[in-house]
């Protein structure tokens, strides 16, 4: 049995692990700690109805305080892990050497950031409240044109609100269409395509060759010869899991926190959320997911393992989903799409923008996508966890029409 | 045993349908609607599963 728990990420896959280690039971001391200053918060506002100005700080909290109070933690914040050794079973926390008994890595992800950009003003990430609150107030003290670099979900989310509050919007994205990472050519362009509609210039195929400015970004350089002046800059080009501070641990870290499929790292020491990386048995290699769900999914599940024994342990097999709010629209994906797959609307119609589309290849139904059709996305993700064919998801779209 | 969603939070996101569909719905209009608002008991274990996992965090359970 383990004596005491060490959480190291006080966010969402943190804070769930330390519910779920109290629910199921655990009584000895829990300890959770947390680079922010802040009490654990939800992100997803950030670049939504906070960002808009519509949300007030405590609404952001995960939990109520006399929630957290109640599961009598012993919260670290404003605490950084510096340092890891599994075998000497050590924890270093601002430079300072602790032991742990059971441990929880969950420390998420960073933003990437384009070079040459430290310490400019008006140049942007978007991952914390503190980010998100910079972003606020400078969209609300007279930003006119916004340039948001990289067509992924939050750089979308920010476009969305920006346009609103009536700042002229471009978006730079490297590839040909935007989203198409995700959701593939042709669902891309749809997305794109709501964008287009709200006002928002989309500058595909070329991607950032400098930012301009002294001291405050002026503009930027793209890489096909063209300029475009902007007096916010936000970089939405991805994120990289926060492992810095595990290097030489002993643990496998590639592109997150290796652990077995049931989300262990190594004995007693487990991973959760956008930090870790795990064989899902529903699908080949290892995977490493950056939603919501997944973190609390995971944050549940890997503490759960710190409980178990070899015996009792379960894989860690969900099918991944996540949703985006753009202007009036929700965007829902669930499953695992690929750029080859085969795509057909199931139900409702591009053009409207309002549909569920489903994606296959071989047979298998392998993901859905929806735009405000919630009800349609989750039945169909009901049956992604049934590892459905494709003449099954035919079925269930007949039903639909 | 009461359900509560707060709609002012909720944005219909269907997770919870997905969890408890016999006692959540979000229909054709994407508004949710509360099949039973004063479940049995041994729903308990499903409902509790669905306040975790509401993104919104819009339910609570009264008993
Ligand atoms: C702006 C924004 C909008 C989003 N919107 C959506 C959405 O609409 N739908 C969706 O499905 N997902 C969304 N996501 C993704 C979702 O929020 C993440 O998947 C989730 O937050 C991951 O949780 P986590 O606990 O793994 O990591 P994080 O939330 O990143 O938390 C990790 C924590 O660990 C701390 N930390 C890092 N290193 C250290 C260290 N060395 N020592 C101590 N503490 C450390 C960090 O400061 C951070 O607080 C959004 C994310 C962002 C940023
Ligand atoms: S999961 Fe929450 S936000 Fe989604 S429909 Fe149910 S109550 Fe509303």
């Amino acid at each position: 049995m383990l004596d005491t728990v060490t959480i190291v990420g006080a966010s969402l896959a943190g804070f769930w692990a330390a519910e779920t280690l109290r629910r199921d039971g655990f009584a000895g001391p829990i300890a959770l700690i947390g680079e922010e200053p802040h009490a654990p918060y939800d992100r997803p506002p950030l670049s939504k109805k906070y960002l808009a100005g519509e949300l007030d700080d405590d609404r952001l909290d995960l939990v109520p305080a006399n929630q957290l109070d109640d599961l009598d933690l012993d919260l670290r914040l404003g605490c950084r892990a510096t340092g890891l050794e599994v075998a000497s079973r050590t924890l270093e926390v601002d430079g300072i050497a602790e032991p742990f008994d059971g441990l929880v890595l969950a420390t998420g992800a960073r933003c990437r950031t384009l070079p040459d950009t430290a310490g400019m003003d008006g140049v942007y990430t978007l991952r914390t409240r503190d980010d998100a609150a910079a972003i606020r107030d400078a969209l609300a003290a007279g930003t006119r044109r916004l340039t948001v670099v990289g067509a992924g979900f939050i750089g979308a989310e920010v476009a969305s609100t920006a346009i609103q509050r009536g700042v002229e919007v471009t978006m730079v994205e490297a590839l040909d269409t935007p989203f198409g990472r995700a959701l593939g050519t042709e669902m891309g362009a749809v997305v794109a395509d709501v964008h287009r509609s709200h006002g928002v210039e989309l500058r595909t195929g070329t991607g950032v060759d400098r930012v301009l400015g002294g001291d405050r970004v002026t503009g930027v350089r793209l890489t096909d010869g063209s300029t475009l002046d902007t007096d916010l800059l936000v970089v939405g080009i991805g994120v990289v899991p926060a492992t810095d501070w595990m290097e030489g641990s002993g643990l496998i870290l590639n592109d997150g926190v290796v652990c077995d499929a049931t989300c262990l790292a190594t004995d007693r020491v487990v991973a959760a959320g956008d930090v870790a990386r795990w064989p899902n048995p529903r699908y080949e290699g290892l995977m490493r997911v950056e939603h919501w769900d997944n973190a609390v999914q995971q944050g549940v599940h890997a503490a759960r393992r710190l409980l178990q024994t070899e015996q009792e342990a379960t894989p860690f097999a969900p099918v991944p989903w996540f949703w985006s709010d753009q202007y009036d629209r929700k965007v829902q994906l669930a499953g695992r799409t690929h750029p080859d797959d085969d795509v057909q609307v199931a139900v409702g119609s591009t053009v409207e923008h309002r549909f569920a589309a489903f994606y296959g290849r071989e047979g298998r139904f392998t993901a859905v996508l929806g735009m405000n059709r919630p009800r349609y996305v989750m039945q169909a993700k009901a049956l992604l966890e049934q590892d459905a064919s494709w003449d099954e998801a035919q079925a269930l779209a007949a039903d639909w029409n | 045993m009461r359900v509560i969603v707060d709609f002012d939070l909720c944005e219909s996101n269907a997770v919870c349908m997905q969890i408890a569909p016999d006692i959540f719905e979000v229909r054709d209009d994407d508004f949710l609607y509360i099949l039973e608002e004063n479940p049995r008991e041994d729903h308990r274990s499903t409902l509790q599963e669905a306040v975790q996992r509401c993104p919104k965090q819009a339910i609570s359970l009264e008993d």
